[in-house]
C-alpha cells in the first residue's frame, strides 16, 4: 500500500493524492467530478429508498400513503373545481386533472426537496467529501419514486374511463423524462440559492402554489382567455403538461412546438442549474 | 500569501509523483474563514431597518490562520487546544471537506475521517442503514460495504442495536460505531476528532490498540482530543492550536506540559480523562 499510484491533482474525492487549494468561483474538473458522481450511484438509490421508507415509518398505513396522498389530493382539487364550475366538468376532466397534477407534483416535489437538500445535508456534508450534486439528485430521484405509484393510480382511472390506448401513450416516457430533467435543473438551482438565501424555501411554498394554479391543471389550456395567453407561454409547465395531455388523454401525437419548447426548457434548466450548483458547491461547507 | 497564478503553477507541479518524501500531509500557510449569517437578536423591527439600510449580516470567522506543518508517514500527530481553537476545522480541511480560504494542503494517501459528529447523519435511520449509506457516500460499492459490515459490527459490539434507529443510541454507542467505520475503511491516513471520549473504558482500550496497530502499518493518524492522556500515549508529536494559530509544536509530552500550564490545571484526573 506504499506506492502512490498515478497521482492526480484536483478533486478525486477518494484519490490517493489530493491537493486542496483556495478556489475561485468556477467549475471543478468535470472528468473526475462525474467519475466520482457515477461511482456513487448506489448511494443515490440507497438514500432515496431509505428516505422514502423512513417518511411513513410511524404511521398505520405506512407505504400505502404513497397511493393515498395523490388520491386525496386529486379528490380535493376535483371537489374544488366541481364547486367552482357548478358541476360542469365530466369524468374525462378528472383524468386530465389527475394526470397533470401528478406530473406537476413530480417537478414541484423535486424542487422543494431539492431546495432543502444541501442546507439539510448537515452532518453528511461536514463529515464526508463527495460530489455535492448527489444531494439535489437524490431529491429528484425520491420525487420520481413517489411519482411511479401515481402512474398506476392514473392507469386504473384511464382504463375505467375507456380513454384511448394506443402507441401515442408511449409519448409519456420522453415527456416525463424531460419533466424530470427540468425538475433536476430547477432543484440544483434552488439548492444552491437556498445556501445563500435561506428565505427561499419559505417563498417557494407560495410560488409553487401559484405555479400550480397558473398551469393547465385545474382547467384546460383551451379555457384560457386570449388576453391571458401570455401566462401560458412563459410557463415551462404549459408545453410539458400540454404535450402530456395530448398524448395520454387525447391519444394523439403532441404538436411539435410544444415538444420543442419542453425540450428547450429541460435542457436550459439542467445546464443553468448544474453550472450554478457545481461552481458554488465547494463553498457550501463553510456556509452551513 | 501566494497569488492565484503561483497557486496554479503549484498544482501543475503537483501532477508529478511526489517522490517518496515520507510525507503524508503537508499544510502550507493554511487559513480557513467561515462565513455565516447570524443576527444576534433577530426581530422583525431590526430586520426591516436592516433591509431599509441595505445592510448585510455576514459574519466572518477566522477559524484557522496561516498554519503550516507536515506530518510524516506513519506518525501519529496529536492536536490540542481549547474549544473553538480551530482543531476540527483543520481536520475537515485536511479531509477535503472544507476548502482552504488561503494556502495549500497536500495529502498523500486515502483519507478516512472520524469526525466528532460521527457516521449517524440520519438519526431516524437504523445503524445499519447509516453505516451502509456512509460507506456508499465515501465511494465504496455495496459489495465492499457488505464485506466490511461484519467487521464493523464485530468491532463496535452493538449487536441488535444495529437494527434500531440511531436516535435511540447513546453517545457512547455513536462513538463506537463511528470509530469502527472509520478504521475499517482501510485508510492510509486516519483523521480522528474527539471520538474516543465517548466509549467506555474497555472500548477505549480496544480503540487504542487498533490505532497503535494502524500506526505500526505506517498509517498516519491525526488525533484531535481533549483527553490529554490519549495524546500522550498514542502520539509522538503534537501541535497546540490557539485562536486558529499554532501556538506550539514539539513532541507530545512537551506540548501537553506547556498546554496544561497555560490552562493552569495540574496533572489531575479531570485533564487525563477523556472528558
Amino acid at each position: 500500500m506504499n506506492a502512490i499510484a498515478r497521482p492526480r491533482a484536483g478533486e478525486d474525492f477518494t484519490g490517493e493524492y489530493n491537493v486542496y487549494e483556495p478556489h475561485k468561483v468556477g467549475l471543478p474538473p468535470l472528468g473526475p467530478y462525474f467519475r466520482a458522481l457515477w461511482a456513487r450511484k448506489q448511494f443515490l438509490f440507497e438514500l432515496a429508498r431509505t428516505n422514502l421508507r423512513a417518511q411513513h415509518y410511524n404511521t398505520t398505513f405506512g407505504q400505502l400513503w404513497l397511493i393515498l396522498n395523490p388520491l386525496m389530493m386529486a379528490a380535493v382539487y376535483f371537489t374544488l373545481v366541481y364547486i367552482i364550475r357548478d358541476g360542469g366538468r365530466g369524468p374525462v376532466f378528472l383524468a386530465h386533472l389527475m394526470l397533470s397534477l401528478f406530473a406537476f407534483r413530480l417537478v414541484s416535489t423535486a424542487i422543494s426537496r431539492g431546495a432543502q437538500s444541501v442546507v439539510g445535508g448537515g452532518k453528511l456534508l461536514l463529515n464526508t467529501a463527495f460530489p455535492r450534486l448527489l444531494l439535489p439528485l437524490e431529491a429528484v430521484l425520491e420525487s420520481f419514486m413517489r411519482f411511479l405509484p401515481t402512474v398506476a393510480v392514473y392507469a386504473v382511472v384511464h382504463a375505467i374511463l375507456g380513454l384511448p390506448i394506443g402507441l401515442d401513450l408511449l409519448w409519456i416516457v420522453p415527456i416525463i423524462a424531460l419533466m424530470t430533467i427540468f425538475g433536476a435543473g430547477a432543484a440544483m438551482f434552488a439548492a444552491t440559492a437556498q445556501v445563500y438565501f435561506r428565505d427561499l424555501a419559505s417563498f417557494l411554498r407560495y410560488f409553487t402554489r401559484i405555479w400550480l394554479y397558473t398551469s393547465p391543471i385545474l382547467f384546460y389550456a383551451e379555457d384560457v382567455p386570449a388576453k391571458l395567453q401570455t401566462i401560458l407561454y412563459v410557463n415551462p409547465m404549459y408545453p410539458m403538461l400540454g404535450s402530456l395531455n395530448d398524448a395520454v388523454i387525447e391519444g394523439r401525437t403532441p404538436p411539435f412546438p410544444l415538444l420543442a419548447a419542453s425540450l428547450a426548457w429541460a435542457l436550459g434548466a439542467i445546464m443553468v442549474g448544474a453550472v450554478f450548483f457545481m461552481s458554488r458547491e465547494r463553498e457550501f461547507a463553510i456556509r452551513l | 500569501m501566494r497569488s492565484a497564478s503561483e497557486n496554479r503553477a503549484a498544482t501543475v507541479e503537483g501532477d508529478r509523483l511526489p517522490a517518496a518524501t515520507g510525507c503524508a500531509i503537508r499544510v502550507e500557510n493554511l487559513s480557513v474563514t467561515y462565513r455565516t449569517t447570524v443576527e444576534k437578536k433577530p426581530t422583525l423591527k431590526k430586520t426591516l431597518i436592516r433591509l431599509g439600510r441595505r445592510e448585510r449580516i455576514i459574519r466572518e470567522i477566522n477559524a484557522v490562520r496561516d498554519v503550516s506543518f507536515e506530518v510524516p508517514r506513519g506518525a501519529a500527530l496529536g492536536v490540542v487546544g481549547v474549544n473553538g481553537a480551530g482543531k476540527s476545522t483543520l481536520l475537515r480541511t485536511m479531509a477535503g471537506i472544507l476548502p482552504p480560504t488561503d494556502g495549500r494542503i497536500e495529502v498523500f494517501g486515502r483519507v478516512s475521517t472520524l469526525l466528532s459528529l460521527g457516521v449517524g447523519f440520519k438519526s431516524e435511520l437504523t445503524g445499519q442503514e447509516n453505516v451502509v449509506l456512509g460507506g456508499l457516500a465515501a465511494g465504496l460499492s455495496r459489495e465492499q460495504m457488505a464485506e466490511k459490515y461484519e467487521e464493523i459490527v464485530d468491532f463496535a459490539e452493538l449487536g441488535d442495536f444495529m437494527d434500531m434507529p440511531m436516535r435511540t443510541y447513546s453517545s457512547g454507542m455513536y462513538g463506537r460505531l463511528a470509530f469502527s467505520v472509520a478504521t475499517s475503511m482501510d485508510p492510509d491516513i486516519l483523521l480522528i476528532d474527539e471520538a474516543l471520549s465517548t466509549g467506555d473504558a474497555r472500548f477505549k482500550e480496544k480503540s487504542f490498540a487498533k490505532m497503535r496497530e494502524l500506526c505500526g502499518e505506517t498509517r498516519t493518524i491525526v488525533l484531535v482530543s481533549h483527553g490529554l492522556r490519549s495524546i500522550r500515549e498514542l502520539c509522538d508529536e503534537a501541535i497546540w492550536m490557539n485562536e486558529g494559530r499554532i501556538a506550539m509544536r514539539d513532541d507530545a509530552d512537551a506540548v501537553i506540559d506547556a498546554y496544561k500550564e497555560y490552562l493552569q490545571v495540574g496533572e489531575s484526573e479531570v485533564t487525563n480523562e477523556d472528558v
